[in-house]
């Protein structure tokens, strides 16, 4: 079932953080009106675990990387930009 | 060091600023000390000009001699690069990254790979940065090139306030930090960097001048505490990075009044007897092919014979042609360097700016300690600066070798003749003792004279001597001066040569006439033995006369009284017969 799914995001956040509340917002938001069914959602909490900001390369938080499908993209801030989050995320609308 | 043990932030209650080691040869002396303890400092200049090289030996050196941790950001290199950069400096970075001594956290960050949507901050960096410190136990941080951020993230703003807010931070985790940064056009850092990191800044510099580059090292600022402002040579060499601080220019050394022998007797004569002062500066200078590097090599031998050790720095020859050409003049060199006591250092002027020349004929001096160094000749120098360059690089070193009590022969090339417009790099002022060899030319021949042009603190010979080179030595003669002028070489010879022969001429007249009146004196004797002789026998003849007559006188006597006797009628004929006999 979960290979199935065709996107595969990790978004990586600092606790509690008002940028990172926002973006978990947006995200999830974004995902549900855009890729209803065919994502997958990885949270964490770079605060928990430190040493995963070393192997993932990252800088500035919050961070959502989209694994799948390739090329892999970084989105850096709050994800309130919805027109360059799915730029990022390599989504077409056709309005 | 025992400050450094204390770890601690700068306890404001303390006057003065707690530092923290580099390490780096050079630059804890021109800093007083170090880096300042729990603060961030800058180290800025251009591409290439030892930035990171100077940060990552920050690191090295506080994790192998202070046994502090410490953390290398490097948003420029890999680890395995940075490895292999360092391992050209005989650091071995995987060793210390297993030891826990080091971490090594590269940053990867790609401008076409992020999507900026909106309100962020580095807490990422924060993160890593405070995992990689607490992990170890890090007290030494470098974040090399942290510019780096503005050309993956463009919002300037958050990246700004971040920065800042990262300096601040830092100082609160109370680690020593180092930051580099690329120059920029007008400001110190592309990115003005210089506004938040306001403890210290280093700027390093690479100047080319007449196509030789010079690394310099200059210490823009450094809040609270006394540092030097000039802008000091650095090296980069085998060994890493070492700083030359200009020696303070107080003329307090001490002096010695032992002295060296300069290898050449009749010179020492010349020098009061003695030879050089221990720690003195000696400049021979002359024109070309008068001698100059067999009066040095000489007296690198002498020293050598003495158990000095000795340091000869060759600026146009090889010492392997040195040593074959000091063979010709009976002065083998080949033992003291076998034994240790004499090393050379042969470059090419060009090689390096003359600042670096300094740097690394005192680094060279700093290991062997030699008691006896020598240049030879200081006049190719210039072909790396200008003359007044060259004077002030040999009076800091002449300054520094006094200072550590080291004798120094300086040889240098006149290119006049004229003693009065002889500068010889403006030096002589400097140096103790001056020896002028100048070229006498007479009779179609070129001889080498000498003179002592100054010897300080020690009476001297104002004669000037003629220089002999011979297959076994150098030696120094009279000239002689003569009704044409001064004599030397073949003319000197020729003269006395010609009093030589007056001399045997003159003997010779002296013995003859010796000759003569022990002759007459026996001719003399002959003639007195002949009369003696003459005498004697005219002397018997009368004897004989005499003794005759007697002898007549006798028989007639005796006759007579025969005859008397016969006459009485006593005896027979007999007796009357023997006087008969005799008388016939």
């Amino acid at each position: 079932m979960e290979s199935a799914l065709e996107y595969h995001l990790e978004l990586y956040i600092t606790g509690t953080s008002p940028n990172s509340v926002r973006a978990i917002n947006n995200v999830k938001s974004i995902c549900e009106e855009y890729l209803k069914g065919n994502y997958e959602l990885k949270i964490f909490d770079v605060y928990q675990l430190p040493e995963i900001a070393q192997r993932e390369q990252i800088i500035a938080l919050p961070t959502l990387i989209k694994k799948n499908p390739s090329p892999q993209r970084r989105l850096v801030g709050d994800m309130s930009d919805t027109a360059k989050v799915l730029r990022g995320l390599g989504i077409v609308i056709n309005d | 060091m025992n400050q450094k043990k204390s770890k601690s932030l700068p306890d404001p209650t303390i006057g003065l600023l707690q530092k923290s080691p580099t390490g780096i040869s050079g630059l804890d002396e021109i800093t007083r000390g170090g880096l300042p303890l729990g603060r961030p400092t800058l180290i800025c200049g251009s591409a290439g000009c030892g930035k990171t090289l100077m940060s990552i030996e920050y690191i090295m050196r506080g994790a192998l001699e202070f046994n502090e941790p410490g953390v290398f950001m490097a948003f420029e290199e890999k680890a395995e690069e940075l490895a292999l950069n360092v391992a050209s400096l005989g650091f071995d970075l995987e060793q210390l990254i297993k030891d826990q001594l080091v971490r090594v956290d590269h940053v990867h960050i790609e401008r076409s790979e992020i999507e900026e949507t909106g309100e962020y901050d580095l807490d990422g960096l924060f993160i890593r940065l405070g995992y990689a410190i607490d992990s170890i136990g890090a007290k030494r941080v470098v974040l090399d090139t942290i510019e780096n951020l503005f050309s993956g993230l463009s919002n300037e703003n958050i990246l700004r306030s971040e920065l800042r807010r990262l300096f601040q931070w830092l100082k609160e985790k109370g680690v020593t930090a180092i930051i580099t940064g690329e120059r920029g056009e007008s400001s110190l850092t592309r990115q003005g960097l210089e506004e938040y990191v306001s403890d210290c800044v280093i700027l390093l510099d690479h100047r080319i001048t007449n196509q030789i580059s010079t690394r310099l090292l200059r210490i823009v600022k450094y809040r609270g505490s006394m540092h030097g402002t000039n802008e000091y040579p650095f090296l980069i060499d085998e060994e890493g990075i070492s700083v030359l601080p200009v020696t303070s220019l107080q003329l307090d050394t001490e002096v010695s009044t032992d002295t060296l022998t300069s290898g050449i007797a009749t010179l020492d004569r010349m020098l009061g007897g003695k030879g050089f002062y221990k720690g003195s500066s000696i400049l021979v200078s002359g024109t070309a092919g008068t001698g100059k590097t067999s009066i040095a090599a000489s007296f690198a031998n002498a020293a050598c014979l003495e158990k000095k050790r000795c340091m000869y720095f060759a600026f146009e020859e090889s010492p392997s042609q040195i040593i074959r050409n000091m063979l010709s003049i009976g002065i083998d060199l080949r033992g003291p360097i076998k034994d240790g006591f004499l090393e050379f250092h042969a470059s090419r002027p060009t090689l390096h700016g003359l600042e670096m020349h300094l740097v690394s004929i005192h680094k060279k001096i700093k290991r062997f300690k030699p008691d006896v160094v020598i240049l030879d000749p200081i006049t190719n120098l210039i072909t790396v600066g200008s003359v007044s360059e060259v004077k002030a690089m040999l009076i800091r070193l002449v300054d520094f070798l006094q200072n550590e009590k080291i004798t120094v022969m300086f040889t240098a090339l006149a290119l006049n003749n004229t003693v009065n417009e002889q500068t010889d790099e403006g030096i002589s002022s400097l140096v103790d003792a001056w020896l002028l060899i100048r070229d006498i030319e007479n009779n179609g021949e070129r001889n080498r004279g000498l003179y002592v042009m100054k010897s300080r603190g020690m009476g001297h010979s104002n004669q000037v001597r003629e220089f002999i080179i011979t297959s076994q030595g150098l030696n120094l003669v009279d000239v002689y001066l003569g009704p044409d002028g001064v004599l030397t070489g073949s003319a000197r010879e020729a003269h006395i040569l010609r009093e030589e022969t007056g001399l045997a001429l003159q003997d010779q007249a002296i013995s003859r006439k010796d000759r003569e009146i022990s002759r007459k004196r026996k001719v003399l004797e002959a003639k007195i033995a002949g009369l003696q002789t003459e005498f004697e026998s005219v002397e018997e003849e009368l004897n004989k006369v005499y003794l005759e007559e007697e002898l007549k006188a006798e028989i007639q006597n005796k006759t007579r009284q025969e005859l008397t006797e016969r006459r009485i009628g006593k005896e027979a004929k007999n007796k009357v017969q023997s006087p008969v006999a005799k008388k016939k």
